[in-house]
């Protein structure tokens, strides 16, 4: 039924109606396991939706192809929305979705490479993308490769220092291969990201370590899909893209609350969410 | 006098000839370019040497990504640091992975002598062999140092080598092939076993010599393969000798010894002593001085094995 592995054209109106059908499967995969991330599920599923829908040069096919781009999800803990991607891609079968976090399922909570094609990096524990990512880059730079590295952190995983370890060693290799994706929604676990601990001026930050930033709409396709398109921003400068999104974008009463980063929603919660999200009602 | 030597010298001509032969060999450093020998790697491949600066985290995570898009990094960083700081990049990068990083730390044990406990590596074997998918390697001298670089070179997964400064005799012969998970045997014996690795091998093997003038006939095992164990070696010197002495540049609490104790305790039960450094944090002086303090000498081994085997030093 899901089968768009070759879907990778970046039509926007079609990335919109993937976005919706990974949003919806996401929340029930969370439904299902009762735990998971569905706040960060929602906030990232664009960005996901546009890169492997219209940027990555990615083969479902060949999952290890060498001269593939990489796409490294920093922030693992968003795995609803990565493994919904990834199958609706043709990674692995959509159907295996129920298995989400089930005994001995290849869907753990976070991802494993060692299991799962498609996933570049384990990650979960925060700011251990960003680093694998600066490697990578640093790979196809050293072989002279074209492929290129995206990785997406959250913002309040950026309050981990190996980030900024990673941030300085990308400009100073001036990897203009390489992208951050920020999915700056403003939350985190506890709370807002600025009152547990600020980020701000986030760009300005990024700027000063020497890399070339630009700031879009982590909801507008077109935004979303012509500035990942147009790397290098500079040459020599590695690219960070400040993705301004919205915590549990698409279902109004998840939307922007911290209380959903982990919440679980109940039936009525789901029934209601995938109503929002546009799922047809049969009589 | 016995010749001894610094075996970064044969890590570091090993991984230049590694990377002459294969272009997928890079060095990652964390600015440790003279404790780690590589100088010279820099100036025959500079554009395989990355160096991330004084940042362990980033720089195992580099590894991590450079083996993802193909090459076979060589991770090196002092052992306290590569371990202490970034052992959760270890953990997940690395060995959760099975990323093809080579881990190699430097400078381990109490090399850092009169620098201090923030600078010994005594816990490092503990919280590497404790990790699921990691290979680690503890080498006894140049020869195996050497070997020990191209298995690991060789071998798809990640590698933790856990290499000293501290000068050693050989205690190989030019025949002498390393391979992962098997311990050999320098000398055979009946009474007791001496099992060590690394810097203590050497002193090991010296005991044995002084427990034959002691008429104690003794075996001597060097465990340079810490994970995965050769698990038959100790079984067999356990049936053969039926009392053990591990020794051991570490911790004696989850290193060589525990390792060893955990095959035999559930196994093949046998007296056992565990040498190395109690749990304390050890005073200044040089490392040298410090195997004297811990009593990690040929003597206090010696005397460990015969308190073990129930008979007297004989003065």
């Amino acid at each position: 039924m899901h089968n768009y592995a070759n879907a990778g054209d970046g039509n926007l109106p079609n990335l919109r109606e993937l976005a919706s059908t990974i949003r919806r499967e996401s929340l029930r995969m969370v439904h299902r396991a009762k735990l998971g991330h569905p706040g960060g599920d929602l906030s990232a599923t664009d960005i996901l939706v546009t890169l492997y829908f219209g940027v990555l040069r990615v083969d479902p096919a060949q999952p290890r192809s060498p001269d593939r781009d990489r796409f490294i999800m920093s922030k693992g803990h968003c795995s609803g929305a990565l493994y919904a991607t990834l199958a609706l891609r043709g990674f692995f079968p959509w159907e295996e979705l129920v298995d989400y976090m089930q005994p001995l399922s290849r869907l753990n909570g976070h991802p494993n490479r060692t299991e799962l094609p498609g996933v570049e990096a384990n990650t979960g524990p925060l700011g251990h993308g960003f680093p694998i990512a600066v490697g990578a880059a640093l790979a196809a730079k050293i072989g002279s490769a074209p492929w290129r590295t995206f990785v997406l952190t959250g913002d309040g995983e950026l309050q981990e220092g190996s980030n900024w370890e990673a941030i300085m060693s990308a400009a100073h290799y001036q990897l203009d291969n390489l992208t951050v994706i920020v999915d700056r929604n403003g939350i985190q676990q506890g709370d807002r990201t600025e009152t547990i601990m600020r980020l701000d001026p986030l760009p300005e930050k990024f700027r000063a370590f020497g890399w070339a930033v630009r700031e879009v709409d982590g909801h507008d396709y077109e935004a979303l899909s012509n500035t990942l398109g147009a790397t290098p921003f500079e040459s020599g400068r590695p690219n960070c893209v400040i993705a301004r999104t919205t915590k549990g974008k698409g279902v109004s009463f998840i939307e922007d609350r911290a209380e959903w980063h982990h919440h679980v929603p109940s039936d009525k919660e789901l029934a209601a969410a995938l109503l929002e999200l546009g799922e047809e009602v049969h009589g | 006098m016995v010749e001894k030597f610094d075996c970064r010298e044969a890590f570091a001509a090993t991984l230049e000839d590694l990377a002459a032969q294969d272009e997928r060999v890079v060095a990652v450093v964390n600015d440790a370019v003279g404790s780690t020998k590589l100088g010279k790697f820099y100036k025959r491949f500079p554009c395989r040497f990355v160096n991330v600066g004084i940042a362990e985290q980033n720089m195992v995570g580099v590894g991590a990504g450079l083996a993802n898009g193909g090459k076979i990094p060589f991770v090196c960083g002092a052992s306290c640091f590569l371990t202490g700081r970034a052992l959760e990049q270890i953990k997940v990068d690395a060995a959760y992975s099975r990323a093809n990083v080579k881990l190699c730390g430097m400078s381990s044990g109490l090399a850092y002598g009169q620098l201090g406990p923030t600078h010994h590596s005594i816990e490092d074997m503990a919280w590497t062999r404790a990790i699921a998918n990691l290979t680690v390697i503890v080498p006894a001298d140049p020869n195996e140092t050497a070997q020990a670089v191209r298995v690991a070179a060789e071998y798809d997964g990640p590698v933790f080598l856990r290499l000293s400064r501290t000068p050693v005799p050989e205690v190989h012969g030019p025949d002498y092939r390393f391979h992962i998970g098997v311990a050999p045997v320098l000398r055979q014996g009946t009474d007791v076993t001496l099992i060590a690795n690394g810097t203590m091998v050497s002193r090991a093997l010296e005991a044995a010599t002084l427990l034959a003038a002691d008429g104690v006939s003794a075996r001597v095992v060097n465990m340079s393969s810490i994970q995965p164990l050769d698990r038959d070696a100790i079984l067999d010197a356990a049936e053969a000798t039926r009392a053990i002495v591990t020794v051991e540049e570490h911790s004696i609490h989850g290193g060589l010894g525990g390792a060893v104790a955990e095959v035999t305790a559930t196994a093949c039960p046998v007296p056992m002593r565990i040498l190395g450094i109690p749990a304390t944090f050890a005073p200044t002086g040089t490392a040298e001085w410090l195997f004297e303090y811990f009593e990690l000498t040929p003597q206090g081994i010696q005397t460990a094995a015969l308190q073990l085997l129930g008979a007297r030093v004989q003065q």
